[in-house]
C-alpha cells in the first residue's frame, strides 16, 4: 500500500467515524446518568433530516445545524418524559422513537420536499465545507507528515475538529467538575445523590439535553457535511454502531474515541477491502467487515475480552424506597 | 423530659401512604447532647418517622422545630442545613467513587472539584484525629469491608456539618467488636455535644448506650423512659402490646440417627472466589444445629451448596444414609424428594413469587405433588383447601389464601413459607434466617414451631446472622468466618466469646 492510500483510508476513517463519536459521546451523557438510549439512531436521523431541510430552504448550514440540534432535543425529551418522569421501560422507549423518526422523516420529506424523502441538494453556504488549514499547501510535498497534516488532518469539516474536541472536553466535565461527579453518581446510585440533596430528576434531565445536542451534531454532520442533503434512512445503523462503541469502550470518554476511531476504520477499510482476494476464502465480503464492530462488541460483552461493566444503575428508573 | 436544652423537637407528625397510617400524631424531643434510642418491630413506623426528619418524605401534619425554632424539612437539603445528617441502613455511597469522592458528593464547593477535594482531605485528616474515624481516603468504596463503609456515612453527615446524628439500624451489618468501635464513636460524639439518634430493634444495643429510649408501635409513639429507669423486658412489652418471651423454651434436646452429613464441602460464588472452604459438618434426628456468623463469611453458599442449588467444587454430602456428589449440578427437587426442606435465606428472592396469590406459593416446589394435580392441569379446589389449612395453623393473617403474596406483611410471609416447607414433613430442615424482617411476636410463633419440629424428631439446620436468636435456639452452634467453621460451641456459650470467634478470633486457642 502507498503513501496515498494510506492517507485516503486515514482521511475517510476520520469522517467516518466523526458522526459515530458525537452519538457515542451523546450516548455517554445519557447512560453514565443511568438512562439507556438505544434511539441514538432515530435522534440522529431527525436531526439530519431536520437540519438538511432548514438548510436547504434557509440556505445557511448553521440554521441547519441549529435545527437539527433543536430536533433531536425534542426528541431526547420525550425519552426523558417517558424513562425518567413516567419512570417507564427505557427500551421500549427508545426503540419507539427510532420508529417515530424513521416514520417521521420519510413523510415530511416527502409532504414538503416531494424527492421521495430526500431533501433538495445542499451547495455553497447550505453546507460545512472542508476548512483549510494554515499552510496545508506548502508543506504538502513534505515527506510522510506532509500528506498527513495536508490530507488527514487539513481539508475537514469543523464538526470533525468540533467532535473530536468534544472528547478532552468530556473527560474534563466528567472527572473534573462538580456537575460530572454528581453525573456519575447518579448513573451509580441515584439514592446516594437523592440524600445528598441534589435532584435525581434534574440531573438526568440536563444529561438526556446534552446528548440530544450532541445526537444533532451527529445527525447535521450527516447530511449537511459528509453528504449533501438527507436521504430516506441515512443514519443506516450508525447509532446502534455508535452504541456498541460506548460499550466497547467501557463508558468511557477517550476510549470511546479510539473505538469510532475503530469501527470507522473497518467502514472505511470496507470499501476498499471488497476487491482484495484472499486464497482460498476468495474476495472478503463487505458485509463481513461491516458487521465487525458488532461481532467485537458481543465478544467483549460476553466477557471474551476484558469486561464491560454498565452504570449499574443504568436502565432502572429512581423511585423512592419507602 | 427535664430541664435540658432540646435539640429536635417533633410535634404532632402525621404521616399516610395510601390506607395505610405510618406515622400518627407523633410528638418527641431529643435533648441536646444525648443518644436516644428508637424502637419499635419493623413496619412500626420508625424509618418513615426517621425519612421524614432527614426530608425525604413530608409529613401530612406537624411540625418540627430544631434548636427551638420551627424548620420546614421539605428536602434533605434542608435537613443537611438545619444540621440533621443521616446514616442509613442500607449505605447511600457510590461503590466506585472514592471515599473523597462519597463525602464529597453534593458538597462540593465549586463548579470545579480542585478546591473542593482539598478541602474534603484536610477535614477527614482532622476528624480521623478527633474521632478515631481513619479510613484511607483514595480508597474504592467497594473495597471496604462494610464497618468502613459505614464509617463514611458518618464522615459525610460530619463533613456536612451535623450536629444531629441519624442512624438506622447501624449495628445490621457489623461484628461485635465494630459494634463496640461505633458505640465508643457515638459517644464521644456526645461528649462534643452532637446529638444522637439511633434506630434499632436490638434491645440490648439500647440499654447499653442510649440516654433515653422512645418505643414506637403500629405507628404511634407509646412511650418514652430514660434508659436508666426502664428494662429489657418492660421495652419489649411496650413494642409488643404484651408480654414476649424473648428465650425460647425448649427441653433437652435428644440427638439420635444422623441425617445429614457434609464432608470438606468448598464451593466458589460466581466470581470463583473461595466462599466455602473445606467445611464438614453432621446433623442429627432431633437437634438444632445453628450456624452463627457475619453476614457474608459464605453461609449463603453453604446452604445453596447443601440444598442442591449451587454447586461445589469438592466435598461430599451423606443425606439419609445416601451418598451424594455436591460437585455435580444441583437438583433441588431431588433434594426434596430425599426428605430435605429448604426455608431460604431471603424469601423475596428465592421463596416466594411475590405476586402470585398465597395458595400458588403455598405449593411452590411442590406443585407436581398428585394432590394438586387433576390430570394435566392443577387442582386449584385442592391447592386452595389446603393453603387454608396453612393459614390456620399457622395464624397466617390476612386469612385469605386468594390474595397477593405481595400484600402479607414480612412475618406472614415467611410464615407461608415455613408452612410450605414444614408441613412436607421432612427429615430435614434447612432454614436460613427464619426470622428476618419479622416481627416480635411473629418471632416467638416461628421460634416455638422450630423447636416443636426438633421434638417431633426432625435434624434441623439454622443459619442466621442474629446471635440472639442462634443462641436461644440451637442445642450446638458452629460459628463461620470466612468461609470456614472456626469453632463449635453449646448452647450456653457466652455472646462475647461467640462474637470473638464470628469475628475470627479464637479465644481458647489464644489462650494457649
Amino acid at each position: 500500500m502507498d503513501l496515498n492510500t494510506v492517507v485516503d483510508i486515514a482521511a475517510s476513517t476520520i469522517r467516518v467515524s466523526t458522526p459515530l463519536l458525537f452519538a457515542a459521546l451523546a450516548g455517554l451523557y445519557s447512560e453514565r446518568s443511568g438512562i439507556f438510549d438505544i434511539s441514538l439512531e432515530g435522534k440522529m436521523l431527525i436531526a439530519a433530516f431536520a437540519s438538511a431541510a432548514l438548510a436547504a430552504t434557509s440556505g445557511s448550514a448553521v440554521l441547519g445545524l441549529l435545527a437539527g440540534i433543536l430536533a433531536a432535543v425534542v426528541f431526547s425529551l420525550i425519552h426523558g418524559l417517558a424513562s425518567i418522569t413516567y419512570r417507564g421501560n427505557q427500551i421500549v422507549s427508545g426503540v419507539a422513537i427510532n420508529f417515530v423518526a424513521a416514520g417521521l422523516t420519510m413523510i415530511l420529506g416527502q409532504a414538503w420536499f416531494s424527492q421521495g424523502g430526500r431533501t433538495p441538494t445542499l451547495f455553497g453556504a447550505s453546507r460545512f465545507a472542508p476548512i483549510h488549514l494554515p499552510f496545508a499547501d506548502a508543506v504538502r510535498d513534505v515527506p510522510v507528515l506532509g500528506p498527513i497534516y495536508s490530507g488527514v488532518i487539513s481539508g475537514q469539516s469543523i464538526l470533525v475538529y468540533l467532535a473530536f474536541l468534544t472528547v478532552p472536553f468530556t473527560w474534563w466535565v466528567l472527572f473534573r467538575t462538580r456537575f460530572g461527579l454528581r453525573l456519575r453518581a447518579v448513573g451509580e446510585n441515584p439514592a446516594a445523590v437523592d440524600t445528598a440533596g441534589i435532584s435525581v430528576t434534574w440531573l438526568r434531565y440536563r444529561a438526556v439535553i446534552i446528548c440530544g445536542v450532541l445526537t444533532g451534531f451527529a445527525g447535521t454532520y450527516l447530511s449537511v457535511a459528509q453528504a449533501a442533503g438527507f436521504t430516506r434512512d441515512m443514519t443506516a445503523g450508525r447509532g446502534y454502531i455508535a452504541l456498541a462503541a460506548l460499550i466497547f469502550a467501557n463508558w468511557k470518554p477517550v476510549p470511546v474515541m479510539f473505538a469510532c476511531l475503530l469501527f470507522g476504520f473497518l467502514d472505511a477499510a470496507s470499501f476498499r477491502m471488497q476487491s482484495v482476494e484472499l486464497p482460498l476464502i476468495g474476495p472478503i465480503p463487505g458485509q463481513a467487515i461491516q458487521a465487525l464492530p458488532y461481532v467485537l462488541t458481543v465478544i467483549l460483552l460476553a466477557g471474551f475480552v476484558g469486561r464491560a461493566t454498565p452504570p449499574k444503575a443504568g436502565g432502572v428508573p429512581y423511585v423512592k424506597e419507602r | 423530659m427535664g430541664m435540658a436544652e432540646p435539640a429536635i423537637e417533633l410535634i404532632g407528625i402525621d404521616k399516610r401512604f395510601g390506607a395505610v397510617r405510618a406515622n400518627r400524631d407523633i410528638s418527641l424531643t431529643v435533648e441536646k447532647g444525648t443518644i436516644h434510642g428508637i424502637i419499635g418491630e419493623n413496619g412500626a413506623g420508625k424509618s418513615t418517622l426517621m425519612s421524614i426528619i432527614y426530608g425525604f418524605y413530608q409529613a401530612d401534619s406537624g411540625e418540627i422545630r430544631v434548636g427551638g425554632n420551627r424548620v420546614e424539612i421539605t428536602d434533605p437539603n434542608a435537613a443537611i442545613a438545619a444540621g440533621i445528617g443521616m446514616v442509613h441502613q442500607h449505605f447511600m455511597l457510590v461503590d466506585n467513587f472514592t471515599v473523597v469522592e462519597n463525602v464529597m458528593l453534593g458538597a462540593e464547593q465549586s463548579g470545579l472539584l480542585n478546591s473542593g477535594i482539598a478541602r474534603v482531605r484536610s477535614e477527614l485528616k482532622r476528624l480521623e484525629r478527633e474521632h478515631a474515624l481513619d479510613v484511607d481516603p483514595d480508597a474504592l468504596i467497594e473495597d471496604l469491608p462494610v464497618g468502613l463503609q459505614q464509617r463514611v456515612e458518618i464522615l459525610k453527615a460530619l463533613y456536612r456539618g451535623a450536629d444531629i446524628l441519624i442512624l438506622d439500624e447501624p449495628t445490621g451489618v457489623l461484628t461485635p467488636a465494630e459494634a463496640d468501635h461505633l458505640f465508643n464513636v457515638l459517644r464521644q460524639l456526645r461528649e462534643e455535644g452532637k446529638t444522637i439518634i439511633l434506630i434499632t430493634h436490638k434491645l440490648r444495643e439500647v440499654m447499653a448506650i442510649t440516654d433515653h429510649v422512645s418505643v414506637m408501635r403500629q405507628g404511634e409513639m407509646v412511650a418514652t423512659r430514660k434508659t436508666s429507669e426502664t428494662s429489657v423486658a418492660e421495652l419489649a412489652e411496650l413494642m409488643v402490646g404484651r408480654r414476649v418471651l424473648l428465650t425460647v423454651e425448649k427441653g433437652e434436646a435428644k440427638p439420635a440417627e444422623t441425617r445429614l452429613t457434609v464432608d470438606n464441602l468448598t464451593v466458589k460464588d460466581s466470581r470463583g472466589v473461595t466462599m466455602v472452604n473445606d467445611v464438614s459438618l453432621q446433623l442429627r434426628a432431633g437437634e438444632i444445629v445453628g450456624i452463627a456468623g457475619v453476614a457474608g463469611n459464605g453461609q449463603s453458599q453453604l446452604l445453596e451448596a447443601i440444598t442442591g442449588i449451587r454447586r461445589a467444587v469438592s466435598g461430599r454430602i451423606t443425606l439419609n444414609g445416601e451418598a451424594l456428589d455436591p460437585t455435580k449440578p444441583g437438583d433441588p427437587r431431588e433434594m426434596r424428594r430425599r426428605g430435605m426442606a429448604h426455608v431460604p435465606e431471603d424469601r423475596h428472592h428465592m421463596g416466594l413469587v411475590l405476586p402470585f396469590e398465597q395458595n400458588e406459593n403455598a405449593i411452590l416446589g411442590y406443585q407436581d405433588d398428585k394432590a394438586f394435580a387433576k390430570g394435566p392441569l392443577l387442582d386449584l379446589d385442592a391447592m386452595r383447601a389446603d393453603a387454608r389449612e396453612k393459614i390456620a395453623a399457622y395464624d397466617i393473617r390476612p386469612a385469605d389464601c386468594r390474595l397477593k403474596t405481595a400484600n402479607f406483611s414480612g412475618g406472614n410471609q415467611q410464615k407461608i413459607v415455613l408452612a410450605r416447607e414444614m408441613e412436607r414433613d421432612p427429615d430435614v430442615l434447612i432454614i436460613g434466617q427464619p426470622t428476618r424482617g419479622v416481627d416480635v411476636g411473629a418471632i416467638e410463633f416461628i421460634h416455638k414451631r422450630i423447636v416443636a419440629m426438633r421434638d417431633a424428631g426432625k435434624a434441623i439446620l439454622v443459619v442466621s446472622v442474629e446471635l440472639d436468636e442462634i443462641r436461644a435456639l440451637s442445642d450446638r452452634i458452629l460459628v463461620m468466618f470466612a468461609g470456614r467453621i472456626v469453632g463449635e460451641r453449646g448452647p450456653d456459650a457466652s455472646e462475647g466469646e461467640l462474637g470473638l470467634l464470628m469475628a475470627g478470633i479464637d479465644e481458647r486457642e489464644a489462650a494457649e
